[in-house]
């Protein structure tokens, strides 16, 4: 009833090319970022920004370069983490290496280093797809395990392997307050999403998506799949590596190599794989879904007073977690970002479905 | 999906939501002191993760139980599962540090450690870190509000060179030996390693280090360079199933466990117990005794499991890591009670206060002995400049079936621990920008 799009003239291209063509959802979406700009800060507690909202983010943009790789080149990728662990520990050491090296920089630049370190690990890609892809990618996990762990230059030759920032600021404002930190990871994610958004919609993405449907095809009709390719591990390990720079920074603020280990890279996917492969609401519908769920698992005893040991509690949230993701992926193989268009395409007819 | 279902998913979410908003507001009663426990119970390090988690937990029923709390304070508490992992234990420590009345954080592992200390001085609660964390925090001059009490892994590894020495007859008989440190591959393993290197250059015997990646279910090219290298001495910084592995290795490896020697953190029952007879003569320090004569364990077995209330079998009540949590919590509540003499008695203290407890600690063997733990461990005295309060251990042996001690008390060499704790807290301390306390400062 609310939700119709009857009377809605598009008058323009431009009108009819925006990426909300539907007048309800821009309204939600603007909605949606006032919460999340003013109503949150002003309102949230400390323990849902330190511990819910700023890993959510941080996760859901890792996921979102993810997707751009996964989801829309069909390059199945398994060294998410490794591209993490490049940007954080490249931003770090921009960050002390260089005095006076402002925030903002040394993450868009620890983003970089990890898009070089992408490209590189993306090159087999040309020669090898699907599941072969994915353990080539492997290498990238173990290497960079390897790499800084053993080459303490990395680390600043810090004599037990963990490294530590503190002291952020940006552009002379303090980020050390927990509404600070969620605003800053905040920016970094609406920013990336809107571009990730405009660039799947462009000829590149269009590139992307012919690559994954049927590559053959695609460089029959003129696409270069060196070049799709290749842009598509840049884009998404430029994504994914800034996500790992924020979490070491802001989320963790000090770290080793086991923050990025296999078990992230595995995450990420099934972030992207239970949201919805090619969609970037889905990389956000995933993060939620793996991030807060166990978390809500973990304490609902807790609220009905059930007296659980910590451990079953624990072994619970594992075993209904593993059972909510069989029983998504049966009902919706295409992810939860799907569950959200058919409510869309059913809310557009309600009540007079036909 | 319908829309009706539709919406019942949506509300079930809406209210799961406000459900994780309205979590950590609960349980905002008076005159309750709440202690946060992050335990694994679960994953690679539960073997050795449960018994000192059961041991903080029935300390503070035991508590509650003889003495109706601290001077009429009760004592709460609440276990948050970190399972070991860094980005769970961030997550453990924001949801319990609000709670009224929260009074320290035991982290109970290195990693976590590490990202919690840039955190507990905004958020004023004290972090102990009893025999683990980071060795240069023991300048409480610039590391304030952590507490590595009784050892760290400086200490540790000092104590283990000074133990082989004395094997040897003398450290000067060290020279021309070569030492492996088999070591799990994380801050916690790596720790160690700048005094290992100190001590080698001073005494001349020879370093080689061989990580064991974490968990360190998998150590064949550890061990196999074990082999080649042929140590006179191996050291092992191993926790969890790494410690049971690495022993199980050295057996087909046919490396003699007499001549291995493993750090308090490998020297417990769940480490051998699997191996059994074979680990016979394997050493590791020891910061407290095991068994279930000392006073205070008597006290648990009679107030909480008697009762039914234990947290864990009753077997293994006085083992060595669940003596070890009694001991963390025991200091914990000391300094609570402590903080109580300055700051009132029978009131709830704050981070705050409770900070200043553990800093201004004296237990000496009267009050230890009052308190049920003679024989258990030696005096601890903190002060300003020194949060360890004491460095003694010895070094236990295993015979088959139990933990014998084998050696006399030791103490770390303050000549050579003292400048290098002095120049890691100052470097810290320029890294991050902060300036050492004043004499003023202590004093408050």
């Amino acid at each position: 009833m609310l939700y119709r799009e009857n009377g809605q003239f598009k008058t323009s291209y431009r009108a009819d090319q925006q990426i909300f063509p539907v007048l309800q959802d821009r309204v939600a979406m603007l909605g949606l970022l006032a919460i999340a700009f003013i109503v949150l800060p002003l309102a949230a507690p400390e323990y849902l920004f330190r511990a819910i909202l700023i890993p959510f983010l941080i996760l859901s943009l890792a996921a979102l370069g993810l997707n751009i790789l996964v989801g829309y080149c069909g390059q199945i990728s398994l060294g998410t983490g490794a591209f993490m662990a490049v940007g954080a520990y490249a931003a770090y050491n921009f960050q002390v290496r260089i005095p006076g090296m402002p925030l903002i920089a040394s993450l868009l630049l620890g983003g970089l280093c990890a898009t070089a370190v992408g490209v590189l690990f993306g090159i087999p890609s040309l020669r090898i797809k699907g599941l072969y892809l994915a353990v080539a990618t492997l290498a990238a996990q173990f290497f960079t395990d390897w790499a800084f762990l053993r080459i303490s230059w990395f680390t600043n030759n810090s004599s037990s392997g963990s490294v530590s920032v503190s002291g952020l600021n940006v552009m002379g404002l303090s980020v050390e307050s927990p509404v600070s930190r969620y605003l800053l990871c905040l920016g970094f994610v609406c920013v990336f999403a809107l571009l990730a958004k405009n660039l799947v919609r462009s000829s590149i993405g269009r590139e992307w998506m012919a690559m994954r449907d049927m590559d053959v095809a695609a460089a029959v009709i003129g696409i270069r799949p060196m070049y799709a390719k290749l842009t598509a591990f840049a884009v998404s390990s430029f994504i994914v590596g800034v996500a790992g720079a924020l979490w070491g920074f802001v989320h963790l603020g000090a770290w080793e190599p086991a923050a990025f280990n296999i078990d992230r890279s595995f995450q990420l996917l099934f972030m992207v794989i239970i949201g919805g492969l090619g969609s970037i609401s889905g990389s956000f519908i995933g993060a939620a879904f793996i991030i807060l769920l166990p978390l809500l698992l973990n304490q609902v005893p807790m609220w009905f007073g059930i007296p659980l040991s910590t451990a079953l509690a624990s072994h619970l949230e594992s075993m209904i977690f593993g059972a909510l993701i069989v029983f998504f992926l049966i009902v919706e193989p295409h992810g939860l970002a799907r569950l959200w268009s058919t409510a869309r395409e059913k809310l557009r007819l309600w009540p007079f479905p036909h | 999906m319908k829309f009706k279902s539709f919406a019942q998913v949506a509300a079930i979410a809406a209210v799961g939501w406000s459900g994780l908003l309205a979590a950590p507001a609960a349980l905002a009663q008076a005159k309750e002191q709440f202690f946060p426990l992050l335990v694994y119970r679960t994953g690679a390090y539960a073997p050795n993760g449960t018994p000192w988690a059961n041991g903080k937990q029935d300390y503070i029923k035991m508590i509650n139980a003889r003495d109706g709390g601290i001077n009429g304070v009760k004592l709460t508490f609440e276990e948050c599962e970190t399972g070991y992992a860094t980005d769970r234990g961030v997550e453990c420590y924001e949801r319990l540090k609000g709670r009224a009345g929260a009074a320290l954080i035991d982290p109970q592992a290195t990693g976590i450690t590490f990202a919690l200390t840039d955190k507990v001085p905004n958020d004023k609660i004290p972090l102990i870190t009893l025999g683990y964390g980071l060795a240069a925090s023991q300048d409480g001059g610039v590391f304030k509000w952590n507490f590595p009490l009784m050892g760290s892994y400086w200490t540790a590894a000092d104590i283990l060179i000074q133990h082989i020495g004395k094997k040897e007859g003398g450290l000067d008989k060290l020279k021309g030996k070569k030492i492996a440190l088999v070591y799990h591959d994380s801050p916690f393993g790596k720790e160690p390693i700048p005094l290992l290197e100190e001590r080698a250059k001073t005494h001349g015997f020879e370093l080689s280090k061989i990580p064991v990646t974490a968990p360190g279910v998998e150590q064949k090219s550890a061990w196999l360079q074990v082999r080649q290298q042929r140590p006179d001495y191996v050291l092992l910084w191993g926790w969890g199933v790494m410690n049971s592995t690495a022993l199980k290795e050295a057996i087909a490896t046919g490396y003699p466990r007499e001549k291995m020697y493993g750090v308090w953190w490998a020297g417990a029952e769940p480490d051998v117990k699997d191996v059994g007879d074979a680990a016979k003569g394997y050493n590791a320090l020891a910061l407290n005794t095991s068994g279930q004569q000392p006073k205070v364990i008597q006290d648990i077995l009679k107030y909480v499991h008697d009762k039914g209330q234990g947290s864990g079998p009753k077997d293994e009540v006085g083992s060595v890591l669940y003596t070890r949590g009694l001991i963390i919590q025991m200091l914990g509540v000391e300094a609570v009670r402590r903080a109580q003499e300055r700051y009132g008695r029978g009131k709830v203290m704050t981070g705050e206060q409770v900070r200043w407890g553990l800093e201004n600690l004296s237990l000496d063997q009267k009050k230890l002995d009052a308190l049920g733990f003679a024989g258990v461990m030696r005096p601890v005295s903190t002060s300003c400049l020194d949060h360890m309060g004491t460095t003694w251990t010895r070094v236990h042996t295993w015979d088959g079936s139990k933990w014998n001690f084998s050696s006399d008390w030791y103490q770390a060499d303050e000549q050579i621990i003292k400048p290098m704790v002095k120049a890691a807290a100052d470097k810290y301390a320029s890294d991050k920008k902060l300036t050492r306390r004043t004499p003023e400062d202590c004093q408050s």
